[in-house]
């Protein structure tokens, strides 16, 4: 793996940007901190997804299926079901009666949609590439049909509301801070196991799988066993974020997690750079703050129709594809280095095949 | 006799490989003209070279005028047709569709309804059997075949890569015989690649050798035939 | 899963007619997919979000006074223009990527184009006019209703007319050579890169035809294709994505069982009925990979 930075410039940038979250609340209004608030919810969102397409290389549409999964599963143990009679719904028998801290929920949404993730990552293995997409994306069109239906376990089409948030254990901070924090401090762990899964044997074989199946099993590694692991651990982190988002929001319902919101994550994960954790940040600036600049760019005092995001979005990633296909993060290895020769012209031989089919 | 192809000074590589050094060597008009060597010496480069699948350096000219570098459809429109290594015929469609793409460079209707009899003529097998998947015909049926529709297309030359790999002797001689009277007949002008060294020299009038990506040894059949060189390496006595 | 006691034929054979209309639809999808499939190897995730920005134009000249048909012919040279222009623009620079890069372009481009068609003509649900008159014919005994028969008519239409035109054509042979072995064809003096670029103009024609026969149903709003893209996804997986035979069946055949799916098994009823459909299809593909008429790819390694 290229290292654009040295490792200690790189401790450096890491300081100084732990530095930044820390301090941030001091100097931003309240409406600013929610916002960053959500850079963060992303953030772990698109670790877990950079983690299974940029490292290993099966690429999901519906990665914010699994964040409703580790919505509802929160708001669901948030809520009990006592809780959720409260909302005049008839609740599914499967609910514990009473409801529970929010903070405790995120950890248990994380484990619940990580094993999902697994479940859904065995039959995933009879398909590669696009037919993953293809079916992934299925998923993400149909799961909120299917929340809708299923009322008992759900609240059906209106959704549940949740209590608002406070910090808890009776700590003095105020809400929004306590949010902020709660999101970061997740984001800061999160970022620090997928840094150690990513450096360590098990992303080797990530990496090895995604650049030849075939190659990687003739090393010893298992795809099964390796792919259904980075599918399950992706979708623990959108389980996190899905959590976190509904304690943020107090509410979910089937459409707060839609499939343009899975093509969105995609689409930041791959601005910031696949395969790459430092550009994730990136990714998380621009899935929050990139709809609301091109909506009402600053400077030109304009106001547009909200669909200027995604348009801008889809351009933006459209540039980045033709232009600059490892992200904002292949950016920063061209700032500090000399651009390399790449390979002289002359194509690959043309085989026997590519005449006889 | 005019030439009606030159190559001078050509130049080929494949990503770092460099596959051709400095490849020279004319064919003139209505010759057959056979480039040996052993694998890996570049022969098939050097067709590719002609045709614009691989990009070179230095000069081809084709009838007076130089090639479009990287066209291989501008190429083919000049008048060139390369039957490739392994043949390229669309597998999946019939012997006729085959026919017709081969006419396509001319313009497919006209051009197949004036040359498919003569091409008919050399191989009337072709005919009967114009509705089959080009796929499912034997080894020797589909170079014939592939033979047939470079030929559809009317060229003025017409480069071979090859043809004898994977087929019995019988059809080699079958096959060669055919290009040896297409070009009596017709002043066919033959470039062929072969690692048959005995049958191409018996069809050409002239061969070059090359190896490692340079013409080694060139001249007429006769005088290869009798080159120390040649009898070892490529002729086997 | 309750079954009605009583098995009306008629009602069977109208479930099974308005299925086969859906179905026509799915299949014109289907067939742009396979289409592109074939000739460039992309697998355009943007197709269905072209035939709705193509059907909103149409709509945007028959708002403005243009009558059905020529507003129909008219969008059709459109998406025609458009699809070309698409890839030669955007796909022909990334040709030669990893599949993985060119499914997120056609993302960017799905993201772009659904934000623009609700930018353009806002985000309000609008009423596309029928050409075909609201009423039925009976049939047997059985009810069909014209728009149904009028649907069937113009898909399938356009389908034979593109088979027809593939099968007899010189420019259709070409870009049947060209799907099949792009390099030989070369050699033959076809100009592959229009071909493929024709290929996307044909396609964004069938997703036009799609669109267009889809929104006096379904309603015009900026995501109305996203359901009929993922049946037409599945059609032409089902069949097999390098078949157009198997495009067209497999989406007859999800129009049909869908339609009587969700009439005849409560369980399904309304809402369930596109992730019952998924599960099926992820059945098949899991015990038959290459899909009902797909020919079985070996890896290479």
């Amino acid at each position: 793996m290229r290292r654009a930075l040295t490792p200690a410039l790189q401790g450096l940038v890491l300081a100084g940007a732990v530095l930044v979250i820390v301090l941030l609340p001091r100097f931003t209004s309240e409406f600013r901190l929610g916002q960053f608030t959500y850079v963060g919810i992303y953030f772990v969102a698109l670790l877990g997804l950079n983690i299974l397409t940029g490292y290993n290389g099966q690429i999901t549409l519906g990665h914010a299926a699994f964040m409703a999964i580790g919505g509802y599963t929160a708001a669901l143990l948030i809520l009990g079901r006592s809780g959720f009679e409260l909302l005049g719904q008839q609740a599914s028998h499967v609910l514990p009666q009473h409801g529970m801290r929010a903070i405790f929920t995120i950890p248990i949404a994380g484990l619940v949609t990580g094993v999902i993730g697994c479940l859904f990552g065995i039959p995933a293995l009879r398909l590669a590439g696009v037919s993953l997409a293809l079916a992934t994306l299925a998923v993400s069109v149909s799961l909120p049909a299917v929340a809708k239906r299923f009322e008992h376990l759900t609240g059906g089409g209106g959704g549940l509301s949740l209590p608002l948030p406070h910090a808890p254990f009776g700590w003095h901070v105020s809400s929004p801070h306590w949010l902020y924090y709660e999101a970061w401090v997740c984001a800061g762990i999160l970022f620090v196991v997928a840094w150690l899964l990513v450096r360590g044997r098990v992303g080797r074989a990530w990496r090895a799988i995604r650049d030849g199946e075939v190659a990687a099993v003739s090393s010893g590694v298992s795809p099964a066993v390796y792919k259904t692991l980075a599918f399950g651990i992706s979708a623990a982190y959108a389980g996190v974020a899905g959590a976190l988002f509904a304690i943020q929001v107090s509410y979910i319902n089937p459409d707060t997690f839609p499939v343009t919101l899975s093509l969105l994550l995609l689409a930041s994960v791959v601005i910031g750079g696949l395969s790459s954790l430092s550009g994730v940040i990136v990714g998380a600036l621009v899935l929050e703050f990139l709809p609301i600049y091109a909506q009402a760019p600053p400077i030109l005092h304009l106001q547009f129709a909200k669909e200027a995001g995604p348009v801008v979005f889809g351009i933006t990633l459209i540039l980045i594809v033709l232009l600059i296909p490892g992200g904002a993060a292949s950016l920063v290895g061209r700032i500090t280095r000399p651009v390399t020769n790449r390979a002289k012209s002359g194509s690959a031989p043309p085989s026997h095949d590519d005449f006889a089919r | 006799m005019s030439t009606l192809l030159e190559l001078r000074g050509v130049e080929a590589r494949y990503g770092p490989i460099k596959a051709l050094h400095g490849v020279s060597l004319t064919v003139a008009d209505g010759e057959i003209v056979a480039l040996l060597g052993a694998n890996g010496a570049g022969k098939t480069t050097t067709l590719r070279a002609v045709s614009g699948t691989v990009r070179h350096t230095g000069e081809i000219v084709f009838e007076g005028k130089q090639i479009a570098r990287g066209k291989p459809d501008a190429v083919a429109r000049a008048g060139i047709a390369h039957v490739p290594e392994g043949r390229g015929l669309f597998t999946q469609l019939s012997v006729w569709e085959n026919l017709r793409m081969g006419a396509y460079v001319r313009g497919e209707r006209r051009t197949l309804r004036a040359e498919a009899p003569r091409v008919f003529k050399y191989f009337p097998w072709l005919e009967r059997r114009r509705d089959q998947q080009a796929g499912t015909l034997s080894g020797g049926e589909q170079q014939m075949l592939a033979l047939g529709r470079a030929l559809v297309g009317r060229p003025r030359l017409l480069m071979l890569d090859e043809p004898s790999l994977g087929l019995a002797p019988t059809v080699v001689q079958e096959l060669f015989r055919i290009v040896k009277e297409l070009n009596a007949d017709d002043g066919l002008t033959v470039l062929v690649v072969e690692q048959n060294a005995n049958v191409a020299l018996d069809a050409a009038a002239r061969a070059y050798v090359l190896e490692v990506g340079q013409v080694a040894i060139e001249g007429d059949s006769a005088e290869l035939r009798r080159h120390e060189g040649v009898r070892k390496s490529y002729l086997g006595y | 899963m309750a079954l009605p006691l009583a098995f009306v034929w008629t009602e069977f054979a109208q479930q099974v007619t308005s299925g086969l209309a859906a179905g026509a639809i799915y299949a014109s999808l289907a067939l742009a997919l396979v289409l592109i499939y074939q000739t460039t190897n992309v697998v355009n995730f943007a197709q269905g979000e072209m035939a709705t920005f193509t059907t909103y134009v149409a709509w945007s000249m028959m708002h403005h006074g243009l009558g059905y048909w020529p507003a129909f012919v008219l969008t059709l040279l459109i998406a025609f223009g458009a699809g070309v222009t698409v890839e030669r623009v955007l796909i022909r620079p990334v040709e030669h990527r990893p599949e993985i890069v060119i499914v997120i372009l056609t993302i960017g481009m799905f993201i772009a184009i659904n934000g623009l068609v609700g930018w353009i003509f806002g985000p309000e649900v609008k009423a596309f006019d029928s050409p075909f008159p609201n009423r039925s014919v009976v049939v047997g005994g059985v009810s069909i209703s014209v728009q149904d028969i009028g649907t069937f008519g113009v898909c399938l239409g356009t389908v034979v007319a593109l088979w027809l035109f593939f099968r007899l054509t010189t420019l259709g042979l070409a870009m049947r050579a060209v799907a099949f072995n792009p390099g030989a064809s070369r050699l033959m003096g076809v100009r592959v890169g229009w071909m493929l670029a024709l290929g996307w103009g044909f396609a964004a024609v069938l997703g036009a035809i799609a669109g267009m026969m889809a929104a006096p149903t379904v309603f015009l709003d900026p995501d109305m294709m996203l359901v009929v893209l993922i049946y037409a996804f599945a059609a032409a997986v089902l069949g097999g994505i390098d078949s157009p035979v198997g495009a067209v069946v497999g989406g007859l055949l999800i129009g049909v069982v869908i339609n009587l799916l969700g009439a005849y098994v409560n369980f399904v009823g309304q809402e369930l009925r596109l992730p019952t459909a998924l599960a099926v299809l992820l059945v098949v593909l899991v015990i038959r990979p290459s899909g009902l008429f797909g020919r079985v790819v070996v890896r290479k390694v």
